[in-house]
């Protein structure tokens, strides 16, 4: 049961092979039995899950289901789900119960998919190996003495170990696709404005995009198809038809171009990384697509870039904890400034600290111009190399991390190595351009990404790809030893 | 731009955050590190080119003039801290 795919456990309900309340209740079983090693769910709610799963047996016997209806998905603890716990992994939101659902918790709900729980990750969505949760670190299945990635790395993780088939993400800065590639899944962050972002707690306005972590391309298209969509509430939400994803997976590759960055196979990539690469490269090939060197001039920048742009933006966003209308709040504040500094002294970790205050600073007079208009400038740079590049190629391939999965509490005190694992990724969220992680190979039973990047709008394309690439290999098929 | 912990002491006061003053070292050298490390910024021309706020070139929609909002009063400040008689309540500002 574990390794169907979305399609395979669609059929299999739809013929009453299975019911949904037997489906979730196996995967119930496996996060009770595998996630004390892993800490992949801050919630589970098995009493809801489980009435959403009879409810979606109905629906199934009366004939009103979907592909989606009666799977059991995992929701990364970012979206709002009305009456269940909504934390962001923040001690400021361990008490927040929010009074209404996201609109992707909404629209996963019509589809009758089926909510497990809550997923782990980095603090606010800051954080690239799920290490600075207010609930401890998520472990990496393949390795526990390792992070997952981060910052949706308890839907990487939990994906991974099969203890869900499905799990929302978002992607602020690589936060879908480094957990992705770190656990051996597949991730896609759609372009920016295609998932609606209401009710999904905001970081850096920008650049966040919500997205989905399966183990294949297929079973992800299935989820963001029923994710993605124009959403009134969502003022920069994207008002245009939705592609239909799964139609899409078995278009031919012949003649496809992609391009491979010069800059993105310099010394600072793991050549073992670089050989996957390579090899999946050469698997393409064989399935029709002409691959060429590219040029991203501006590739180095797009780590300083974000490192004003999205604290600039954080600083602002989380400006709203205040201790006043909801959330933590200080034990006898003497006033309202001791109310309002402690409560957000205490109710935040370091790292979401160290992010206000770069924003903060960034934003503040005398600063503004060096730093945050800059950052603005550099990042049309970097949107532009993207806008060239598309003029020659159709998808653009390359890493996803410079290595793999590492240590925990390896790069824990130094924010700026942290900072470089996303080097690939956050540029792609600078344009707002869509991206996908899928496997590509192991080194030392660690699991390799690689990444594609699409012009705007190219979401069907990027799974197709993937899709055709997962036909012809099975590294997507390998399971963390331990969780049988 | 290095900063130092009156630097920190300032910017954290402007962000209301309070910071515990053992952590205020560190804190000083993290930011300092990763101002540092955006420094490099400055390695690139950008005179005349536009800055980016957004990724997508779009305008705000509008819609109709309309109450679209119920009154959910009572829902949202089950969640409050502390709300007496519909107000939510704050240390006393005014001695």
């Amino acid at each position: 049961m574990i390794e169907k795919s979305v399609r395979e456990l669609s059929a299999d309900l739809h013929a009453r092979r299975v019911s949904s309340e037997e489906l979730t209740r196996h995967f119930l079983s496996r996060i009770a039995r595998h996630d004390g090693r892993l800490n992949s769910f801050i919630t589970v709610c098995e009493e809801q899950a489980l009435a959403a799963a009879r409810e979606a047996d109905i629906r199934l016997a009366e004939g009103r289901a979907g592909p989606l209806t009666g799977i059991p998905y995992a929701h990364k603890d970012i979206f709002c789900t009305e009456g269940i716990r909504t934390s962001c992994a923040s001690r400021m939101l361990d008490n927040f119960i929010a009074p209404y659902d996201a609109t992707v918790t909404e629209k996963l709900r019509q589809a009758g998919a089926v909510m497990l729980g809550k997923t782990n990750m980095d603090e606010f969505a800051m954080g690239s190996s799920n290490e600075t949760s207010y609930y401890g670190p998520v472990r990496n299945p393949w390795d526990t003495e390792r992070v997952p990635g981060g910052s949706s790395g308890g839907s990487a993780a939990a994906v991974a170990a099969r203890l869900t088939p499905l799990a929302t993400g978002t992607d602020t800065g690589g936060s879908i696709r480094q957990p992705a590639a770190l656990t051996g899944i597949t991730g896609i962050k759609p372009t920016y404005g295609r998932v609606s972002r209401w009710g999904m707690i905001a970081f850096a306005s920008s650049l966040d995009q919500g997205g989905a972590m399966a183990r294949s391309a297929e079973d992800a298209a299935y989820l963001l198809a029923a994710m993605a969509g124009f959403d009134p509430r969502d003022s920069t939400c994207a008002d245009r038809p939705v592609d239909d994803y799964v139609a899409h997976l078995e278009d031919d590759l012949g003649g496809l171009r992609i391009g491979l960055p010069k800059e993105y196979f310099t010394g600072d990539l793991d050549a073992r990384v670089g050989a996957c690469i390579e090899a999946a490269v050469k698997v393409l090939e064989g399935l029709g697509v002409v691959f060429r060197d590219i040029h991203l001039p501006h590739a180095h920048l797009a780590v300083p870039a974000y490192y004003v742009v999205a604290p600039a933006e954080c600083s602002s966003n989380l400006s709203r904890y205040d201790g006043v209308r909801f959330g933590y709040r200080c034990e006898n504040p003497r006033d309202l400034e001791d109310l309002y500094k402690r409560t957000r002294g205490e109710g935040f970790g370091a790292e979401v600290k160290r992010r206000i205050m770069i924003g903060t600073y960034a934003l503040s007079a005398g600063y503004y111009d060096a730093y945050y208009l800059k950052a603005q400038q550099v990042r049309r740079l970097i949107a532009a190399d993207f806008r060239n590049a598309f003029e020659e190629v159709d998808l653009i391939l390359g890493p996803t991390t410079p290595a793999p999965a590492f240590r925990l509490g390896e790069k824990v005190d130094d924010p700026v190595t942290m900072y470089l694992s996303d080097v690939y990724t956050i540029a792609v969220n600078l344009a707002g351009l869509p991206g996908l992680s899928a496997p590509c190979g192991f080194i030392d039973g660690l699991p390799v990404g690689m990444q594609l990047i699409g012009n705007y709008f190219e979401e069907a394309r990027l799974l197709n790809v993937a899709h055709r690439y997962q036909q012809e290999t099975d590294w997507h098929r390998r399971r963390p030893p331990g969780f049988d | 731009m290095a900063l130092g912990p009156s630097d920190v002491e300032k910017i954290a006061h402007l962000a209301r955050l309070a910071i515990d003053p053992t952590d205020v070292e560190t804190y000083a050298r993290n930011l300092s590190d990763i101002l540092a490390f955006v420094d490099q910024l400055e390695s690139v021309d950008t005179r005349d080119v536009t800055p980016m706020a957004h990724p997508l070139d779009m305008t705000q929609r509008l819609r109709e003039d309309v109450v679209t909002e119920t009154d959910r009063r009572e829902h949202f400040q089950a969640i409050a801290p502390a709300v007496d008689k519909g107000l939510y309540l704050v240390p006393r500002v005014i001695e």
